[in-house]
């Protein structure tokens, strides 16, 4: 009898765990899989590169699964290992991110702080993204920037008038990997393969490109087979020189990109004295050097190359004085040959 | 005043030369052209200028070298075979010849005869020019036209697309200086003409 009883205690105990665990599980998701990210294929030390960013702890949970191709789990209702592929679009790898100019932050600065329970809610892939402005916007710590006159400018452009409110700063500036490198690197070449990459990132991929559109997509080489040496005019200006216009001045970078026909292809536009590379792409440079090394190092011995020899100043007006002396020269000559006679 | 013809422009060096000259004034219109160019005033457009630049210059290029080949041939290259020994004197004394002796009807001190087709400043000046500065401008002009191939992105640390474009610039516009005064010149003959007349027939009129 006394058997019977202590039989009993233990069944109910046991129906009492199971039924516990059950209301566990009600708790989290709709199916019984409670997930446990188990392997990580790339720890990351208390001592790593990473680790002097000082939500780089914080935001590990986050690159646990996201910071890799993998992610893995225990599924609760058969007990086992379970490992999943991370959807392309979900990965970000730590080294672009601790690179980018919001480094910084922590991943829930801009994310939904639900994203903090495992597994997410499917409901938060609707969270909409931020834009540039919602934090940018109306900052005086940001006014330099003048992101306001960019927003108008990009409202503008061919792609927002094609493409509306689906065409986002995102497409371009994407807020997890975008570094700014016109005003903080010494390296123009750095620069213009950086800002070209990102036009090329939807212009020579056909799965992004199509993601706004049915067309196919142009082949960006035999499009520009008028451009004389075509492979340095790519290595050495951007797509934005010539395919946008600015209408503020107060910001670097022009945002109105232009329809194809309106873009510039008389050569003359940068190659002369009112180079329109002067007012964006050297821009910004040329301040630069001509604090740091002097004016005349910023303009004789820039790194500007053959966009209009007036950029030359002093050389110019040296070879102007130079040719006016040798014909004044020439003309007295005559003169004495003619009344010395 | 004795006056003696001699025989001094074959056919082939009258033909080289004003190919080259017509050259010579299409490649400094549009080089100036690109130098100083302005979308709104543009002497020549960019793109014409820039094209025709480099078919001209091409045209030069094997005009050089065909004047190279005339003149081993010929033997009229002996003429650019300069005198070390006294150069520098010998060019002073030229000097103050133009500058001061021929406005006071001094003999010229290097007269031209049949063994002596240019005096040493001439000499002096034209194989600096056809040496060097040509050289350079067709070097420096090829390069200009692939750089992908011939021009490494830095050297010295400053970009090397910049330099031979200094280096081209500046050849262009020595030449270019060269031009006005060996033009201007020509003019020092018996008459203003006398030499221009000389291209054409080949005769140059010596006298004293």
């Amino acid at each position: 009898m006394r058997n019977f009883f202590q039989s009993k205690i233990i069944l109910a105990a046991l129906l009492l765990v199971v039924f516990s665990l059950g209301c566990l599980n009600l708790g989290t998701a709709s199916n019984t899989t409670k997930v446990d990210t188990l392997v990580k294929t790339e720890q990351i030390s208390a001592n790593n590169t990473f680790s002097k960013h000082k939500n780089s702890s914080e935001n590990e949970k986050c690159f646990q699964c996201h910071g890799q191709s993998k992610y893995t789990y225990i599924n609760d209702g058969t007990k086992k290992v379970v490992t999943k592929k991370m959807y392309v679009e979900l990965i970000l790898k730590r080294s672009v991110f601790y690179e980018s100019n919001h480094r910084e932050f922590k991943c829930i600065d801009c994310h939904s702080e639900e994203y903090q329970t495992f597994p997410h809610a499917g409901t938060l892939r609707m969270e909409a993204k931020p834009n540039c402005l919602d934090c940018h916007g109306g900052d005086e710590k940001y006014a330099k920037f003048h992101f306001e006159n960019i927003d108008k400018e990009f409202q503008a452009s061919v792609h927002s008038e094609k493409h509306g409110s689906d065409f986002t700063c995102w497409m371009c500036h994407n807020a997890h990997t975008y570094l700014i490198t016109a005003r903080t690197s010494d390296n123009i070449k750095l620069t213009i393969s950086y800002d070209n990459a990102i036009c090329l990132n939807c212009h020579s991929d056909i799965n992004e490109y199509q993601l706004l559109t049915d067309k196919e997509i142009p082949n960006l080489i035999k499009k520009h087979d008028w451009l004389p040496n075509q492979k340095l005019h790519f290595q050495s200006v951007r797509c934005i020189e010539c395919h946008t216009k600015k209408i503020n001045d107060s910001i670097l970078v022009g945002h109105k990109i232009l329809p194809k026909k309106q873009a510039v292809k008389r050569c003359e536009e940068c190659h002369s004295t009112n180079s329109v590379l002067l007012a964006s792409l050297y821009r910004y440079k040329i301040k630069e050097i001509r604090s740091s090394q002097g004016f005349f190092k910023g303009v004789i011995a820039n790194d500007s190359s053959v966009i209009g020899a007036n950029r030359n100043f002093f050389l110019n007006v040296i070879s102007v004085i130079i040719a006016v002396f040798v014909l004044i020269g020439i003309f007295i000559h005559t003169l004495f040959r003619i009344f010395k006679k | 005043m004795a006056e003696e013809k001699i025989y001094f422009y074959p056919v082939f060096i009258r033909l080289w030369h004003v190919i080259n000259a017509l050259l010579c004034l299409i490649l400094i219109i549009t080089g100036v052209s690109m130098q100083f160019s302005n979308p709104k005033y543009p002497l020549i457009r960019f793109n014409i200028a820039v094209s025709l630049h480099n078919i001209v210059a091409i045209l030069l290029s094997v005009n050089y070298f065909l004047f190279l080949f005339g003149n081993i041939v010929s033997g009229n290259g002996r003429h650019y075979k300069i005198k070390f020994k006294g150069l520098f004197k010998n060019l002073t004394v030229q000097v103050i010849y133009y500058t001061k002796g021929i406005f006071q009807k001094e003999k010229a001190p290097f007269p031209i005869n049949k063994e002596r087709k240019f005096n040493p400043l001439q000499q002096f000046t034209y194989l600096v020019v056809m040496s060097l500065l040509v050289p350079v401008i067709i070097i420096t002009g090829i390069a200009l036209m692939y750089p992908d191939i011939f021009i490494p992105l830095k050297f010295l640390g400053f970009s090397a697309l910049h330099l031979t474009d200094l280096v081209h610039i500046t050849a262009g516009f020595m030449i270019s200086l060269f031009m006005m005064i060996h033009v201007y010149f020509c003019t020092i003959g018996t008459t203003p003409i006398t030499t221009f007349k000389s291209m054409i027939n080949g005769f140059h009129e010596a006298h004293d």
